[in-house]
């Protein structure tokens, strides 16, 4: 094994930064810029050190303009350049929805296939200590609906370091999704290891239910899935990484061996992306379920601010275990003894 | 006074008048309802496209809006993929999927067109970026009308460009009407040329009928921008002779006044052209010549775009992503 290719502890921030400087070293065509990417704060730590090591042509901090900085990356991208667009939360991305919407997602299409858009979007949601309404949407059911677009969400250091490298290599915009309470998380990262662009990932295999996950909530499945194991309960994770283009079959060939499936969306459940996965298994596996397509996703209402109500806002492990439960046809586990994540032991606010 | 040749003029009115051709032929069209796509014709505004893509130089990069049939014929040249979008048929320039509001040609300089207002100006700022960046010497110009400078991505772009000096031609293509709203209750701003006064961007107009004059202005603001590498901006005013979308002639619809007969003489491009070249010294009757020839050209197009093929399913599914 070359040294290189030796598995380093580091942390998620770290991952998307090393992917970042990675590419821009492999290719003096990408660059990286929005919002506050350049100032001392380097969006929490993933634009560290671009600016030093590859100049300000290459790495700025742009004006407050996200409609025409989002025009800026096409313009760019059909005229050579590779541009890595961030925004510090993807709500300030609604900005530029017009561009994304209207203009990313069909410029090719309306070329009739002759530009290549190879543009990336990253944007950053928040939660916890009072992110609130505008600081903590997740979008991706609307992104993953546009035809033209790609989304990825990684969960882990591995993924978010071969996925933005993925996609930065990509022709195709894509837009990529990072769980801010993901950023401090710790994991093994070789960076040899490439992940394709839509491919999802079985997390972790079980033989009772597939839980369907995106983002942190392949987090909440792990801790529930580690409470039902002391019930034997055998619960299958199936992490989707990437919502468009969707790898069905990974989703599709899970639910046909456990015969039973949850999607735990981190997004609102009504019109969104987990009722496109429960559609999906539906009509692939409707002779094999024993009980039909479960979805867990935000309440539908805008993110409150106060915790009492964030907690009743969020789905969590809590939430996935008492769903296996009723599904299963058991009784309720005795979660006193179970300790859950909660933001107050690692996430320190304002931002 | 103008420093282009009579081989230039011509050929300038030679684009003019097969800009103009094209869009009578299809006002004549349109009733067979086979054009199935909402047109936004450049009659009254061909000197515009002509003039300024003239002056762009061997590689330019075109970005424009809905009203782009001016650009696409300036650059391709190309009746027959132009009549065969506006058929929708496999032989368009987009297969037909793009239609009239989206006509481009990448391979040629026309890198993309919008029906939403405003959407390529940063786009096209975008490209500016691209080339600075490169050091390549494409010249970019982003055409737009009167009432994109009522959207924030044009303030954003103007912005953008004057402050990372991005050498893009900005191109108001100013016929006074948002549809059929005019500037004055639409605008807060005294003049486009006081709002860009407060950037670091080069300032410009001509009248946009005369080719001569705005080819001239364009090229002045050009050799500016190529020095300093700030951005430009050129406004073109024109009257719209038709409606905003569609084919009809719509004076009678009471939003603007109807012009007398010569009015429209003294605004129209083409008698514009004309006088120029004659002035120049051209024959009247190689001018009839490059007309007959337009007509027989623009024939054979249209016969060819009404018995070409549809596209199929395959086309349907070809060219979201690479």
């Amino acid at each position: 094994m070359s040294e290189s290719a030796i598995k380093t502890q580091i942390q998620f921030k770290e991952a998307l930064n090393r992917a970042l400087v990675d590419e821009m070293q492999a290719d003096d065509k990408v660059f990286v810029y929005g919002l506050d990417v350049a100032d001392h704060k380097r969006i929490f730590g993933s634009t560290v050190g671009l600016v030093e090591k590859f100049g300000p042509r290459r790495c700025f901090s742009t004006p407050l303009s996200e409609d025409a900085m989002t025009g800026l990356a096409l313009g760019a991208a059909i005229s050579g350049l590779r541009p890595v667009h961030v925004h510090i939360r993807v709500d300030f991305m609604m900005l530029a929805m017009n561009q994304i919407a209207n203009m990313i997602s069909c410029a090719r299409y309306l070329s009739g296939g002759k530009l290549k858009l190879p543009i990336v979007i990253r944007a950053v949601i928040g939660r916890g200590w009072g992110q609130g309404a505008q600081h903590s949407k997740t979008m991706q059911s609307v992104f993953a609906h546009i035809p033209g677009l790609k989304v990825v969400m990684p969960t882990n250091p591995q993924d978010a370091y071969s996925l933005l490298r993925s996609a930065v290599q990509d022709d195709d915009p894509v837009i990529v999704l990072e769980h801010r309470w993901l950023y401090d998380a710790y994991g093994d990262v070789d960076f040899n290891f490439k992940i394709p662009l839509g491919k999802a990932l079985v997390k972790r295999e079980g033989k009772d239910v597939s839980i369907v996950t995106t983002s942190w909530m392949m987090v909440e499945a792990l801790k529930a899935r580690e409470v039902l194991e002391k019930r034997n309960v055998s619960v299958e994770i199936v992490d989707v990484r990437t919502l468009a283009p969707l790898d069905s079959a990974t989703i599709i060939d899970s639910v046909k061996k456990t015969k039973r499936c949850i999607v735990a969306d981190y997004d609102w459940a009504f019109c969104g992306f987990g009722a496109e996965v429960a559609a999906q298994v539906s009509e692939a596996c409707f002779g094999d379920l024993k009980s039909p397509v479960k979805r867990l996703g935000f309440a539908h209402t805008p993110c409150p601010t106060t915790r009492p109500l964030e907690n009743l806002f969020y789905p969590s492990a809590v939430t996935i275990i008492r769903t296996v439960e009723q599904m299963l046809g058991l009784d309720e586990t005795d979660l006193s003894g179970e300790s859950f994540y909660s933001w107050e032991n690692r996430f320190k606010g304002p931002f | 006074m103008s420093r282009l040749s009579a081989k230039n003029a011509i050929q300038f009115y030679h684009k003019i008048l097969l800009i103009r051709k094209c869009e009578d032929r299809i006002c004549s069209e349109y009733a067979t309802d086979e054009i199935k796509t909402p047109v936004h014709l450049h009659i009254g505004a061909e000197a515009i496209a002509v003039g300024v893509i003239a002056a762009l130089g061997s590689s330019p990069q075109v970005f424009g809006t809905y009203r782009n049939h001016a650009h696409y014929l300036m650059l391709t040249g190309d009746t027959d993929t132009f009549f065969a979008e506006l058929y929708g048929k496999v032989t368009g320039c987009a297969h037909g999927k793009a239609g009239s509001m989206h006509l481009t040609a990448p391979e040629r300089g026309l890198l993309l067109t919008s029906a939403v207002v405003a959407t390529t100006i940063p786009v096209a700022v975008g490209a500016a970026f691209a080339n600075v960046y490169q050091n390549k010497k494409n010249v970019v110009a982003s055409f737009f009308g009167d009432g994109a400078m009522e959207e924030g991505a044009f303030w954003e772009s103007i912005n953008f460009a004057s402050l990372h000096k991005l050498p893009v031609l900005f191109v108001c293509e100013d016929n006074n009407l948002a549809i059929h709203t005019g500037k004055k209750e639409r605008q807060g701003f005294r003049s486009a040329k006081d709002a860009v006064a407060g950037f670091e961007c080069h300032y410009g107009e001509a009248p946009g009928h005369r080719v001569d004059l705005i080819h001239e202005a364009a090229t002045g603001l050009l050799a500016k921008m190529a020095k300093d590498g700030k951005p430009g901006f050129l406004k073109c005013e024109y009257h719209r002779f038709r409606s905003h979308v569609g084919v009809r002639l719509d004076y009678a619809a009471g939003y603007r006044p109807k012009p007398s007969a010569a009015e429209l003489e003294a605004v129209d491009p083409v008698l514009a052209a004309k006088d120029w070249v004659l002035g120049l010294g051209a024959k009247e009757a190689a001018l009839e010549k490059i007309a007959a020839d337009i007509d027989k050209e623009i024939d054979a197009s249209v016969a060819k775009a009404r018995t070409d093929a549809f596209p199929g399913i395959d086309d349907l599914y070809t060219g979201v992503l690479s």
